[in-house]
């Protein structure tokens, strides 16, 4: 049995459904990468995960618990999340940034431990922010920012990290350097990682575990090796394109078929369109 | 710089000090006491500072032990209460809001108690403690609107300040029509209490206030460390264990309160709720709500106001929160040009 997963969840931002009887299961040990198209209930599934948003049926269940009901804290020191939207403190540095995520480890009377300490200048480390310690966050660039919040939810020390869109606002190499960090703490510290990502290329390159989703439902989930057909990614995303070997890597690459190829094809596209969106 | 110490046990406890702002709250207490003892000593019967610290020792002469402990001492004390309640319920309100105009005096909870209170003066000409009962039940009545408004999934900043603004203007309009509606010796009343005032105040206003901030002080303090992270918005914060919205409305009531029960016993002092954690924030540097110091700088700045008032003005005295509205709005503005040139506004 996973530690982490959905069972039937109905998921609904107050009468608008996002999903209707989702199930998902996370590989424990797996860096799972969700993808779909926009508003297909991505974003929205993570928050079920992460118990920010509760399921109106269904449930979240976490080492076989309903997440719900389990005490904050004791969450907090299992299942990370670094969400979409966070609020650097005016004033605060790095240092300061990066030891708020030791809150669920802490108390009144354990305010500040040397083990404390020794997790957030290790944490720094890791995502090689520890020359910018003392520095202000509202100084920093988006990619040295994202870094930062990474450390903080390193710093909470959980076995399960769930991350919401880590690369979007990132230029490319940032982008590559956030997924690598990524890796290497599902590789060497044996995190299961739940992440969000748009591009369908570093979810294949990345990911060991891929789950499509379309209109609320699970369109397909298993190895990026064994799921990625240029059949899948039309499914999914409506788009026509070739699936080819990635010349770096070995995993799937998506190339987009050329304009005229799919304007050739558009009649049948349309078609299809309308009825996946008739759907959804 | 790095001014955070921790310090530990052998037993595996630890606190975590940060030397700079726990210097800043010293020092700050140093200020009330000091303006608290020269504000005794102030008025028609001077009193040197010795001898007001022997009278409250008990060791001074029958004379100065009347005018000290009963006529001066429960005024200055008032003074320092509603100044801490009002430097903390404005350092509560403006985290929550994470908004620095997110204070009491923006969103309308002065004006809310402003309207209890004209209501018992200009309806039924209570006395002193109708009146502060009628401030106390507008500025709670007012909390809870704002707050059942403001409750879309939950409540957030932006919209609180929004719909506090929003409530606002309509109290002020019902006191506007409270004060049309009033006859002139009413009416002198009501404008003397709306611009607060620490006239006359004496034991009785001391106690309520003193019980009410010896449970609230401690309940918010104990529930600062979720409020510090609450700050980095509502998901982070629930993803590292706060029980976002039950905080969130524990310390709102605790605000209202605090706010509410200082309006009534001086009026609705302006400007400290907003000045002061602004005030207490630049002084530690540091970043979070900056509660202890937020309070400590409301209770000096109060009393100090409250001794230019006097001072200033001589027997006729000018209420505080006229010194208070001209003080806390100069500094501040000038606290936001030398920010502005530095870069860090």
């Amino acid at each position: 049995m996973n530690r982490l997963s959905a069972e039937n969840v109905t998921l609904a931002y107050d009468q608008r459904v996002i999903a209707e009887q989702l199930s998902v299961e996370i590989p424990d040990n797996s860096f799972t990468v969700i993808v779909g198209p926009n508003a297909c209930g991505k974003s929205t599934l993570l928050r079920a995960l992460s118990r920010m948003l509760r399921p109106s049926e269904g449930r979240v269940l976490l080492d076989g618990q309903v997440i719900q009901s389990m005490p904050a804290k004791k969450v907090a020191r299992t299942l990370g999340l670094l969400p979409q939207s966070s609020i650097a403190p005016d004033g605060i540095t790095v240092a300061d940034l990066v030891g708020r995520g030791r809150y669920p480890h802490q108390g009144i009377l354990r305010q500040w431990s040397a083990e404390d300490e020794r997790v957030v200048q290790e944490s720094m480390e890791r995502t090689g922010v520890a020359e910018l310690a003392e520095r202000y966050v509202d100084e920093l660039s988006g990619g040295q920012r994202q870094r930062v919040w990474i450390a903080m939810a390193l710093a909470q020390q959980t076995p399960l990290l769930l991350l919401d869109e880590p690369t979007t606002y990132l230029d490319i190499q940032h982008q590559i350097d956030v997924l690598d960090l990524c890796a290497d703490l599902h590789e060497e510290q044996g995190r299961t990682l739940v992440a969000v990502l748009h591009d369908l290329n570093h979810a294949a390159r990345y990911a060991t575990h891929l789950i499509a989703l379309r209109g609320g439902k699970v369109i397909a989930q298993g190895a990026p090796k064994d799921i990625v057909t240029a059949g899948l990614v039309e499914e999914v995303f409506g788009l026509r394109c070739q699936v080819i070997d990635d010349p770096e890597t070995g995993t799937p690459l998506i190339v987009p078929a050329a304009r005229r190829a799919r304007a050739a094809a558009g009649e049948r596209g349309t078609a299809e369109k309308a009825v996946a969106t008739g759907a959804s | 710089m790095k001014t955070n110490r921790a310090v530990r046990t052998p037993g595996g406890l630890s606190v975590r000090l940060d030397v700079r702002a726990l210097t800043v709250v010293v020092l700050l207490l140093l200020a009330a006491l000091t303006a608290s003892v020269v504000l005794i000593g102030t008025g028609d019967f001077p009193i040197p500072a010795a001898d007001v610290l022997r009278t409250l020792v008990g060791e001074g002469n029958a004379g100065q032990e009347f005018i000290v402990t009963e006529l001066r001492l429960p005024r200055v004390l008032v003074g320092l209460l509603v100044g801490a309640s009002l430097g903390l319920g404005g350092a509560l309100f403006q985290s929550i809001t994470r908004n620095p105009l997110g204070s009491p005096d923006v969103l309308g909870l002065g004006q809310g108690a402003t309207a209890g209170a004209l209501a018992v003066i200009v309806l039924s000409s209570g006395s002193a403690n109708q009146v502060a009962l009628g401030a106390l039940a507008g500025g709670l009545v007012t909390g809870l609107a704002i707050y059942v408004l403001a409750w879309k999934r939950g409540v957030h900043g932006y919209r609180l300040v929004l719909v506090g603004i929003g409530v606002s203007a309509i109290v002020t309009a019902v006191n506007g029509y409270l004060l049309t509606k009033s006859d002139i010796v009413d009416a002198a009343r009501a404008v003397v209490w709306m611009t607060g005032s620490l006239d006359g105040r004496d034991w009785d206003q001391v106690w309520p206030l003193l019980a009410l901030c010896a449970v609230l002080v401690p309940s918010v303090l104990a529930n600062s460390r979720g409020l510090r992270m609450m700050e980095m918005g509502d998901d982070v914060s629930s993803a590292l264990g706060v029980r976002v919205e039950r905080v969130r409305l524990l310390l709102l009531v605790a605000a209202v309160l605090l706010t509410a029960s200082a309006t009534a016993a001086a009026g609705p002092v302006s400007f400290v709720a907003l000045t002061a954690p602004q005030l207490a924030r630049r002084l530690t540097r540091s970043p979070g709500p900056n509660l202890v110091a937020s309070l400590c700088m409301g209770a000096a700045l109060l009393v100090t106001a409250d001794w230019i008032s006097q001072r200033a003005f001589g027997a006729e005295q000018l209420p505080v929160g006229v010194v208070t509205g001209v003080l806390g709005g100069v500094y501040l503005l000038w606290l936001l040009v030398t920010e502005r040139r530095a870069g860090r506004v």
